[in-house]
């Protein structure tokens, strides 16, 4: 069959089993849209090109499948980079096609050209520049093989106009040819069965979970291991809703903003069994006084992972389902019972300081959190933006739901949230979604509400508004002098926003109206945005200031400790 | 420690950058690194020194192996392994320096490869103690320019590095 790059490409693509893609068009890419109307694809035209690399990334992280986003050469692949760079960080596999300058052109400083492999080398798992369109079927086959296979990532496919253009014979190969490319998937026997004594010596053992289980799909293999043995979980970031959070032994999320009781509970371990996630120094604090007497086994898809931060004194590499598969019979039923009380004490010290035990009257931004999550039961796909919105979210909402937190966790990305809510809903169109920002993060993807009411998606968003780039204020105050610079944000009336993009908008400026207005959200068969005035410097507790030990946090004062507290 | 690593990649655009790329951004300090063909058509060999703890070396290994790219990684600093080096000195030679410099050539058996009124251009090969000694020695009497490739490596006996 004789096509040009342009229908190769969407063939290609089908092939894949793509049925969604996000983007915007362009010069360079305009063959490409040209022939899309002739094939079952759903193309989801975003206003800002970041926005299309998120949206791929959010509709990865719900679906599984390959994420995939189109941009025009320059600006529009110049777009991209944020995306990109957020979905690498957190291993999301997407794949992002860009139109690049005729082949003739390149080098030659034309319209719109930019070296976009060259800019996203250090981003993405690897990208290709094709410049003849004999080449672009197999490109593209490798493309999706890197993406999705090993431990997950971007690749950029960059896509001379001119071979766009240009007919070849086309036939999809089955399968690559990839010398350097073998990902190890499963674990080391003897590493495995030396792990299974460990766990099985351990008085004091603790599983730090990461995005691995998650990516892996091995929620079941976890809640094996964790129910045979009785050792508490704790998760990373993106490791949340690896297990449901209420199950009783699943501590919640562990460092910089994880309850102090988890941290400690690291701190006094005497084995941490690390399954899929990296020790970032978000996780670790200062690594000199990490764990100081703990063994460690850290179970990565990513040799490099592997003693890149922390030592490990039994490293596995292979993936978690695999591993944990072959770990389970080996390990012995536990009980550690005296280990779990002593958890369990610590865990009360931290429910005594938290706000939510207390009598308020304020429109907590907490409250607004938990308050979504007793509506929805734990259960809704969760997308939460970066700052003390993110922190707050993963506090106060308790995934019942695997797989169902969203967030830009390594690359901390603000304006993450709408456009990869956009994805995940679009991917799981039958799920409720709900957005959780900040009014600072809000406003870097608000244009997105106009795909949003283009594609009629019924997304929930709670704006926590107040009035400032939270985290960096809350920063300021503890450890500048409370110099508020560059913190204070004048913002829009959002709900007014909303309805100019034919979006139902709601403000809310009371305790007493936070439910309410959620259940309206979620009566309400269209999006819906609701702008919480919240409590304007309220700030995230615990937290270990940056680079300090996790043993050390600053808590929130228990009510004896206050003068004049409730 | 200064580490030796012989690096094998499919011989592809962009190859060098990716790895040049890769040191750069991981804050690993390179002291040289050679590229050319291998005895595999299709496949780059390419001999990096570079200066770290084990740890830094251990991930250096790791992360070339990330790069799609790379088929093998091997640290052959603690293997038995001819070094060699390829240098090009283009030495002022005034006619009564002439004599000795020619004497140095014949100990370090370096090779004269070009003569001219008042200099002399030597090629010499060896591992970096051999041409450093040479250099140092012929310092006294003005190099005018001079080119290194770098180091090359190579496992003795007949194992290669794949």
């Amino acid at each position: 069959m004789r096509l040009t790059g342009a229908h190769i490409l969407w063939q290609s693509l089908l092939a894949e089993g793509v049925d969604t893609a996000f983007g915007i068009s362009g010069g360079a890419v305009i063959h490409l849209f040209h022939a899309l109307p002739e094939y079952p694809i759903h193309f989801v035209l975003m206003r800002h090109e970041q926005a299309a690399a998120h949206a791929a990334d959010g509709y990865a992280r719900a679906t599984g499948k390959v994420g995939v986003c189109i941009a025009t050469s320059g600006p529009g692949a110049t777009n991209l980079v944020t995306g990109i760079a957020t979905a690498h960080m957190d291993s999301s596999p997407i794949v992002a096609i860009t139109g690049q300058v005729s082949t003739p052109l390149i080098g030659k400083d034309a319209f719109q050209e930019t070296d976009i492999t060259g800019i996203t080398l250090p981003i993405t798992k690897h990208n290709y520049l094709v410049t003849k369109v004999g080449d672009l079927a197999t490109t593209i086959k490798e493309a999706f093989h890197i993406a999705r296979t090993g431990r997950p990532g971007p690749v950029l496919i960059d896509i001379a106009k001119d071979v766009q253009a240009t007919e070849t014979e086309y036939s999809y190969p089955d399968s690559v040819d990839l010398l350097g490319y073998k990902p190890t998937y499963t674990g080391n026997p003897r590493q495995i069965r030396q792990a299974a004594a460990l766990i099985n010596q351990a008085e004091r053992p603790i599983i730090l979970a990461g995005r691995g289980i998650n990516l892996a799909g091995a929620h079941e293999e976890l809640r094996a291991l964790v129910e045979k043995t009785r050792i508490p979980v704790a998760t990373t970031l993106l490791g949340k809703s690896c297990i449901p959070e209420s199950h009783e032994l699943c501590l919640g999320m562990e460092g910089m903003h994880g309850e102090a009781f988890v941290n400690r509970a690291t701190q006094d371990a005497d084995l941490i069994i690390a399954i899929g996630m990296r020790f970032s120094d978000r996780g670790t604090g200062n690594l000199a006084t990490f764990a100081p007497k703990a063994q460690i086994v850290h179970i990565d898809l990513d040799p490099a992972e592997i003693g890149k931060n922390v030592p490990a004194d039994l490293p596995i590499v292979g993936d978690a389902k695999q591993v944990l598969t072959e770990l389970v019979p080996l390990v012995e039923p536990g009980e550690h019972a005296a280990w779990l009380a002593q958890i369990a004490e610590w865990r009360e010290d931290s429910a005594r300081r938290d706000i939510l035990n207390r009598e308020f009257e304020e429109l907590l931004p907490q409250y607004v959190v938990r308050q979504i999550c007793e509506a929805t039961k734990g259960q809704a796909l969760m997308v939460s933006d970066v700052g003390q919105n993110q922190m707050w979210e993963s506090q106060y909402y308790c995934h019942d739901q695997l797989n169902s937190l969203y967030t830009s966790g390594g690359l901390g990305t603000m304006g993450f949230a709408l456009p990869a809510a956009i994805g995940a809903k679009t991917g799981r169109p039958q799920e409720l979604v709900w957005v959780v920002a900040g009014d600072g993060g809000f406003q870097m993807n608000i244009q997105e509400l106009a795909t949003v009411a283009q594609e009629k998606l019924p997304l929930k968003i709670a704006i926590l508004n107040n009035g400032y780039l939270g985290m960096v204020r809350q920063w300021q105050q503890l450890f500048f002098e409370g110099r508020y610079s560059g913190t204070p944000l004048l913002g829009p009336d959002f709900a007014k926003v909303a309805e100019a993009y034919s979006i139902k908008g709601l403000t809310i400026t009371r305790k007493d109206q936070v439910r309410p207005a959620i259940e309206q959200a979620m009566a309400h068969d269209g999006p819906m945005v609701i702008d919480f005035r919240v409590e304007q410097e309220e700030n995230v507790y615990p937290m270990v200031p940056a680079g300090g030990s996790i043993s050390n946090m600053i808590r929130r004062p228990v009510p004896s400790e206050v003068k004049g507290a409730i | 420690m200064r580490h030796t690593l012989v690096a094998l990649m499919e011989d592809k655009p962009g190859v060098l950058n990716r790895v040049a790329s890769l040191f750069r951004r991981r804050n690993f300090n390179i002291e040289s690194l050679t590229v050319g063909h291998s005895e595999t058509p299709g496949i780059s060999r390419m001999t990096i020194v570079a200066e770290g703890d084990d740890p830094t070396i251990e991930q250096v290994v790791k992360q070339l192996y990330k790069l799609i790219n790379v088929t093998k990684v091997t640290d052959v600093t603690a293997e038995p392994t001819v070094i060699r080096e390829l240098v090009l000195i283009k030495a002022h030679a005034a006619p009564h320096h002439r004599a000795e410099i020619l004497q140095l050539v014949d100990i370090f058996r370096a090779q004269v490869v070009d003569v001219a009124a008042n200099s002399l251009t030597i090629e010499i090969t060896g591992n970096e103690d051999k041409v450093e000694s040479f250099v140092a020695l012929l310092r006294p009497y003005g190099i005018k320019e001079m080119v290194r490739t770098g180091r090359v490596a190579m496992l003795r006996g007949s194992n290669g590095v794949r």
